[in-house]
């Protein structure tokens, strides 16, 4: 065939070789490009792809009470996870693994779909907080769903029921809000910090450090060889508060099923010994994830369970507030000597204010209008006194302000006085509302911690203390600056004045005072009952059935009457009357009382009777000169052992 | 004339520098994937290399010019194998490319017809006697790849149905195309390009289609999905550096289908940019070599036959260490030679018989 042999054309031959030269210097500068120029940004970006910081969690410091035993503990927590080998068809193995997991296996399906589209390193969170036989599942199926793993972490134990809730408080993930703050700017994105009471006063020393390991992993996720570079954690420091379970168990059955706040102290130093606030939640149920629903129940709740009233409901104080006006009256040298007539209530300014006895209690002086409560005494003696100096000495016992506790959220309340009401209403001050005043009604609004410490400060000869919840010995230091919390302020009282007071505050609960149901045979304890009012009486009158407005019932007492070793006080909301709130701080009392004969002693553990030999003097009232010397032998049968202490708070191991 | 041939015309020196090739394919695969399942796949290369060889000689005994001779038939079998394959075919990850062969085999016809596209190219070429193409040889010579590219389309396998295009492309080129034929085409065809991405409602190409073809551009803008494989491909390749690193890319499973398509951006993590230019600085040599074959080859035909290999091979690295580098978009085309597969490793050594057949006739005149 004719031209099938002929050459073909040697320019377009060699042509072919240049482009083919372009083509493979285009190449090279490729490779120059990436593998020289921009060599170290590659690197850095598979540095990052392939070095993987694991954060190693430290666990939060537990915490114990005053006797060390248990109240916030941890547990190891698994989260299921899925981790996305593309050799293993998840939506296949979905079934198996939403049966093993108690899950729906479309939410299975759902996940996996949800996380199609992510990397395939980063796994399939599908549950959180396992239960131990999930555990098992996914430990007995390592063969089958090789996909399935677990990971481990710390998560607080707290309490069952709410025990101590609201002075706990409760962790949760850090926020962004709260990150563009000061006190959390160290803080990373998904640590777990504290969010109120205890665990955010003292998250810094609960929270410890999180370690890290620098794994090497590839891109499913899976670590390949040993950790680069470990940095062990460092386990949050345990706290140790001054609360004590024995007692706290007794103010939250006291309290049970009521709503209000009990909270006891030591008055010589300020330890809170027990604080309770009802109604409560479950800080158990913030420790995992808790829902929008539920949240949103809790937080719309009308009866505010996450409010700790101890420290954050400002209420007026109603009658317990007489105890300063009886201070403040003695002080003042008006008290001792004012004696009043009441017949069921009195005129003032032009208007009549009524005794909560509407047939009166008679000739009073300073001692039987506090065990009587007699309103018109207390009238009388703040239209002597003014609004000026009871707003002087309601500041020096630090009602109205905050008692500067070591719990966050603490409110002030409001101790009215002329300037308070110019500088918030821009109005003058009207004598005749210094009356209701000095009842503990009107703008008067205090928080129970308020008030409980300025009655133990009048019961203990002036003596103001700073109330705590942490034991400031047991806290390590430059962490948190608590070196306030162990001030103590002297208000100088007239010693016949206090002693009078306490004196009268102990016939409170004998028969002829207001809560003598409350009395407990055997201790004295000295208190003051208070019932006040949520509205004003005619309010009140127009919707009678309804609960809510119902008077709070409120009541200060403390044992014994000298030198008391506990002050405590009940904040007893709808409970009409202030005997009934005396009830319950005697529980709290009686158990404290208890505790105290539990104290190892001599006679202690001996389980027989024991002998006792004693001298006393026989009193002889018309005739002293006449008391005589008497002297014998008792056999004492030592009280059966009372019921054992708690070892942990409930729910605790 | 075919009785004076001798081995020893073999091209001993194209043979060396190509299995120099296959072995760092080899070892890159033995690297690549020694603690995953594709584990002992370099071992199973190895075969296909042996294989490759004996077909290349196999191949290099039958004279080209008989294979000419019978092309059409052949042609007409290609084109046969791809319909059943269309409709008899195994549907694997969405697209039909085996078919199943008795024995528990598959067989990709798709690579094979390209060696009968060379063929029936240079063939068609070595006939016309005219230096300057008519419109209607260029139509023809069109039609003889482009329907065979269209049931390839069909499949889908878009990656392959490309390689058959550079085989047309040199064709014309050498066959005498005129300028003015050349940019009409290229205009035309820019044209259909745009078309095809930018009709609304016509969906010639499937949507990931589209998708891989255009992500090379902006592999950030969806690095999870498929600007995923880009990226991590340009790390592993950055990570390099001009010496090579460790491999954390590679042996991470960051990169996908190390043994495979991104070969070679396996190799150049680990041997840096002096190695990947290293294995460049062969393919070119090889390329060179063949186009001093084509040269000297006895008839047109040779020419053309030799140099429809160089127009596949140029293009498969073209588009490849493209891709590698983020210049060309993912396509799913190996690396001769290098990358692992039997199909791919066949092709090319049944492609380098060819042109072995003509370098040993290169004095038969």
């Amino acid at each position: 065939m004719f031209g099938r042999d002929e050459k073909l054309s040697p320019i377009r031959l060699t042509a072919v070789q240049y482009v083919i030269l372009a083509i493979f210097l285009f190449l090279a500068y490729g490779l120059w490009r990436l593998q020289v120029s921009q060599s170290d940004m590659y690197a850095t970006l598979a540095e990052q792809n392939r070095i993987r910081n694991v954060p190693i969690l430290a666990p939060r410091g537990k915490i114990f009470d005053r006797n060390g035993r248990p109240i916030v503990d941890n547990y190891p927590s698994f989260t299921a996870l899925l981790l996305r080998d593309s050799s293993r068809d998840l939506n296949a193995d979905a079934g198996l693994i939403a049966e093993g997991l108690h899950m729906d296996p479309k939410e299975v399906r759902d996940k996996i779909r949800h996380f199609a589209s992510m990397p395939q390193y980063r796994p399939i969170y599908l549950k959180e907080d396992i239960t131990p036989d999930e555990e098992a599942f996914i430990e007995a199926h390592k063969n089958e769903l090789p996909e399935l793993d677990t990971i481990m972490a710390y998560r607080r134990l707290y309490p069952r029921k709410g025990f101590l809730a609201h002075l706990i408080g409760y962790v949760g993930e850090v926020s962004e809000d709260m990150l563009n703050q000061a006190q959390w700017e160290f803080n990373n994105p998904g640590d777990v910090v504290g969010k109120s009471g205890v665990e955010l006063q003292y998250n810094q020393i609960l929270m410890g450090k999180n370690g890290s390991r620098q794994v090497q992993v590839n891109s499913h996720g899976q670590e390949i060889g040993k950790p680069l570079d470990e940095k062990p954690a460092e386990a949050g420091r345990s706290l140790k508060l001054t609360i004590d379970i024995d007692l706290q168990i007794a103010a939250e059955e006291a309290i049970e099923g009521k709503n209000g706040a009990i909270v006891a102290m030591d008055p010589h130093t300020g330890e809170i010994l027990a604080m309770v606030s009802r109604p409560a939640f479950d800080p158990n149920d913030f420790a995992v994830k808790v829902s929008r629903a539920q949240w949103a129940a809790l937080v719309n709740d009308p009866d505010h369970p996450l409010l700790n009233k101890a420290i954050q409901a400002q209420l007026a104080p109603g009658s317990t507030f007489k105890i300063l006006m009886a201070t403040a009256g003695w002080q003042e040298g008006i008290a001792q000597t004012l004696n009043v007539h009441c017949n069921g209530g009195a005129e003032f300014y032009g208007r009549r204010f009524g005794c909560w006895v509407k047939s009166g209690h008679g000739d009073v002086d300073l001692t039987k209008a506090i065990y009587q409560s007699c309103d018109v005494f207390f009238y009388t003696l703040a239209n002597k006194l003014g609004i000026g100096r009871i707003a002087k000495y309601a500041a020096d016992f630090g009602l109205g302000q905050k008692t500067g506790i070591d719990l966050p959220q603490e409110v002030a309340g409001v101790m009215p006085s002329e300037e308070w009401k110019l500088r918030n209403f821009r109005q003058k001050w009207f004598a005749g509302e210094t009356i209701s005043v000095g009842i503990g009604q009107g703008a008067v609004a205090i928080t129970p911690v308020q008030l409980m410490r300025a009655v133990a400060a009048i019961s203990m000869d002036g003596r103001m203390v700073v109330p705590h919840v942490a034991d400031p010995a047991g806290l390590p230091p430059g962490y948190v600056e608590v070196s306030h919390l162990t001030d103590v302020k002297s208000i100088p009282i007239d010693p016949n004045g206090w002693n009078l007071i306490t004196d009268a505050m102990s016939r409170v609960l004998l028969p002829e005072g207001t809560a003598p149901s409350a009395h407990v045979p055997g201790i004295d304890i000295a208190g003051k009952t208070g019932s006040a009012q949520v509205v004003s009486l005619a309010l009140r009158a127009k919707h009678a059935n309804d609960e809510a407005l119902n008077q709070n019932g409120w009541f200060v007492g403390f044992t014994p009457r000298r030198n008391p070793d506990i002050v405590v006080c009940v904040l007893f909301e709808g409970g009409e009357h202030g005997k009934l709130a005396a009830r319950l701080a005697t529980q709290v009392i009686r158990a404290y009382v208890d505790k105290q004969h539990q104290q190892p002693t001599k006679l202690a553990g001996a389980d027989k009777k024991v002998e006792i030999g004693a001298l006393w003097t026989s009193p002889n009232v018309e005739n002293p000169a006449q008391e005589k010397l008497q002297g014998g032998r008792f056999v004492l049968s030592v009280p059966k052992k009372l019921p054992p202490l708690a070892t942990a708070a409930p729910g605790m191991r | 004339m075919s009785r004076y041939i001798s081995f020893r015309d073999f091209d001993w020196v194209l043979i060396g520098f190509v299995l120099v090739i296959c072995g760092l394919g080899v070892l890159e695969i033995h690297s690549a994937t020694m603690h995953t399942k594709f584990a002992g796949a370099h071992i199973r290369q190895l075969y296909w290399v042996a294989g490759g060889l004996v077909g290349m000689f196999l191949v290099s005994l039958i004279n080209y010019q008989v294979l000419l001779e019978r092309v059409h038939w052949m042609y007409i079998v290609a084109v046969a194998s791809l319909m059943t394959v269309l409709i008899f075919g195994q549907k694997y990850l969405g697209a039909r490319r085996w078919v199943k062969l008795p024995g528990g085999n598959h067989f990709q016809p798709s690579e094979w017809v390209k060696l009968i596209l060379i063929l029936a190219v240079a063939k068609y070429f070595a006939d016309l006697q005219q230096r300057e193409l008519s419109w209607s040889d260029f139509i023809k010579a069109g039609a003889i790849v482009g329907v065979p590219m269209l049931m390839v389309l069909a499949q889908p396998d878009l990656g392959t149905a490309l390689t058959y295009l550079p085989i047309a492309v040199m064709g014309l080129f050498l066959g005498g195309v005129s300028w003015k034929q050349g940019l009409t085409v290229a205009l035309l065809a820019g044209l259909g390009v745009g078309m095809v991405f930018f009709t609304p409602r016509v969906h010639i190409l499937k949507p990931y289609q589209k998708q891989r073809l255009t992500s090379f551009l902006q592999p950030d803008a969806d690095p999870q999905g498929s600007g995923y494989q880009l990226t991590q491909s340009l790390i592993a390749v950055g990570s390099g550096g001009l010496w090579g690193g460790k491999g954390s890319q590679t042996h991470g499973a960051f990169l996908p289908v190390p043994q495979t398509d991104f070969i070679f951006a396996a190799f150049s993590e680990e041997h840096g940019f002096v190695g990947a230019l290293g294995v460049l600085l062969l393919y070119f040599i090889v390329l060179m070599r063949l186009t001093q074959n084509a040269q000297t080859a006895p008839d047109r035909a040779g020419t053309f036959l030799v140099m429809g290999v160089v127009a596949v091979l140029t293009f498969h690295i073209l588009v490849n260490v493209g891709m590698v580098l983020g210049k060309m978009p993912v396509t799913g085309i190996p690396l001769p030679l290098m990358s692992y597969g039997g199909s791919s490793v066949l092709f090319m050594f049944l492609a380098l018989g060819m042109v072995m057949n003509v370098r040993m006739r290169r004095f038969v005149n």
